[in-house]
């Protein structure tokens, strides 16, 4: 809507100059020199106008620009703060994924940490307890071992009961923990959206001021803005680039270690 | 066997202790950049290195430069265990004389392997 307005005016303007063009050379060709220089200050006026009327497009557009950018912080201030903005927002709900995943990390780790003790003392007890009740069947036992294995036994299956509660309750949490999966993708998703509306606003703040400057003659053609700002991407050597988000779609990347070892192995590893 | 742990995440530090404790490895050390962890490498006698790539400071595979040209460090075997995926960081790394390459997420098993296969080689 705005483009196609933008669009019809600079139309417009330039039927103006045109028909005002052609009005000069004919009066100068006839040699009124008045009428042509009222002519000359009619194409500066128009001229003026639409630089005034593009600067006042461009500062609607770029306050357009700015409020969906979502940086409603204070800007008058010195220096600009955007405590309150969604930008500012979507920093902290980043932050606050990394916390709830290492949390959700730490908490699985230690529930499987303090039940790997408690197995472990189980499998422990249940092989001795095996050997004596083999001695018992055996009839290798005296009254009195017996006697001990007795209570041993008793002791055993207590501790199989609270051991198995404490397993499975240990085992419930990890489960839990992994609620945070969820909650950090909202979180993703939502700063996602942020960025895809920055995007698109940034993609229009960049077309009006290409404009512009078309029209004021700062530069010729609008594309040229936008391509000198498309500047291909610069790689740092050696710098990593983090997780492939998209590795089955890139031809440049791997995707699992089988095409690791490929690789590798075609390298003479 | 003392191995050391670099990677700026404590979460996959203590994945890869835990998963290199389950494999008999107990003497373990971590480092959270190549900046902390060379002087590491340079005063102990460690018998093997695992690193990520991407670090703050010094990263995985300017560590995995500085090991090979240290005179004493250079047959140090090293694997590298990281999310950069990109063919030609697995090149560059080969080139620069790792050991092994494990991509994340990965699992005990792939890590396993790597390690098994590292230590049959350097013998």
């Amino acid at each position: 809507m705005e483009s196609n307005k933008t669009d019809h005016n600079a139309n417009l303007f330039v039927e103006e100059l045109r028909d005002c063009a052609k009005m000069l050379v004919d009066k100068l060709q006839s040699s009124d020199y008045e009428t042509a220089s009222e002519l000359i200050t009619t194409l500066t006026q128009k001229r003026d106008n639409h630089i005034y009327q593009s600067v006042g497009r461009l500062t609607r557009g770029l306050h357009n620009a700015i409020v969906n950018f979502n940086v409603e912080g204070d800007l008058t201030s010195d220096p600009a703060s955007i405590e309150k903005s969604e930008i500012k927002d979507a920093s902290d709900r980043l932050n606050y994924v990394i916390s709830l995943t290492e949390q959700a990390a730490d908490k699985t780790m230690d529930k499987v940490e303090a039940s790997a003790p408690i197995a472990m003392g189980l499998g422990q007890e249940s092989r001795s307890l095996r050997e004596e009740w083999h001695r018992l069947k055996r009839r290798e036992m005296t009254p009195d071992e017996f006697r001990q294995l007795y209570y041993r036994m008793d002791d055993f299956l207590d501790q199989m009961g609270t051991g198995a509660d404490q397993l499975n309750q240990n085992l419930q949490e990890i489960i839990l923990e992994q609620g945070y999966q969820d909650l950090t993708g909202q979180v993703l998703k939502k700063v996602i959206g942020l960025i895809s509306d920055v995007e698109s606003e940034l993609v229009n703040l960049v077309r009006i001021a290409g404009q512009v400057e078309e029209i004021t003659g700062l530069i010729d053609d609008a594309d040229n803005f936008i391509d000198a700002n498309a500047t291909p991407e610069k790689k740092v050597v050696g710098e990593g680039e983090g997780p492939q988000v998209n590795a089955d779609k890139r031809d440049d990347v791997v995707s699992n270690q089988d095409d690791v070892d490929d690789l590798l192995s075609s390298l003479g590893f | 066997m003392k191995i050391l742990i670099v990677d700026d995440f404590s979460t996959m530090r203590r994945i890869i202790k835990n998963l290199l404790r389950d494999l008999g490895f107990t003497n373990t050390q971590e480092a959270d950049d190549g900046q902390t962890a060379l002087p590491m490498l340079k005063s102990g006698d460690f018998d093997f290195l695992v690193t990520d790539w991407n670090m703050p400071g010094m990263t995985g595979i300017e560590l995995l430069k500085q090991v090979r040209a240290d005179e004493k460090l250079s047959s140090l075997p090293v694997l590298m265990v990281t999310a950069e995926a990109k063919r030609d960081q697995i090149i560059e790394a080969a080139q620069a004389g790792v050991n092994g390459y494990v991509v994340k997420p990965f699992t005990a098993q792939a890590l396993k392997e790597k390690i098994e296969k590292i230590f049959e080689r350097v013998g």
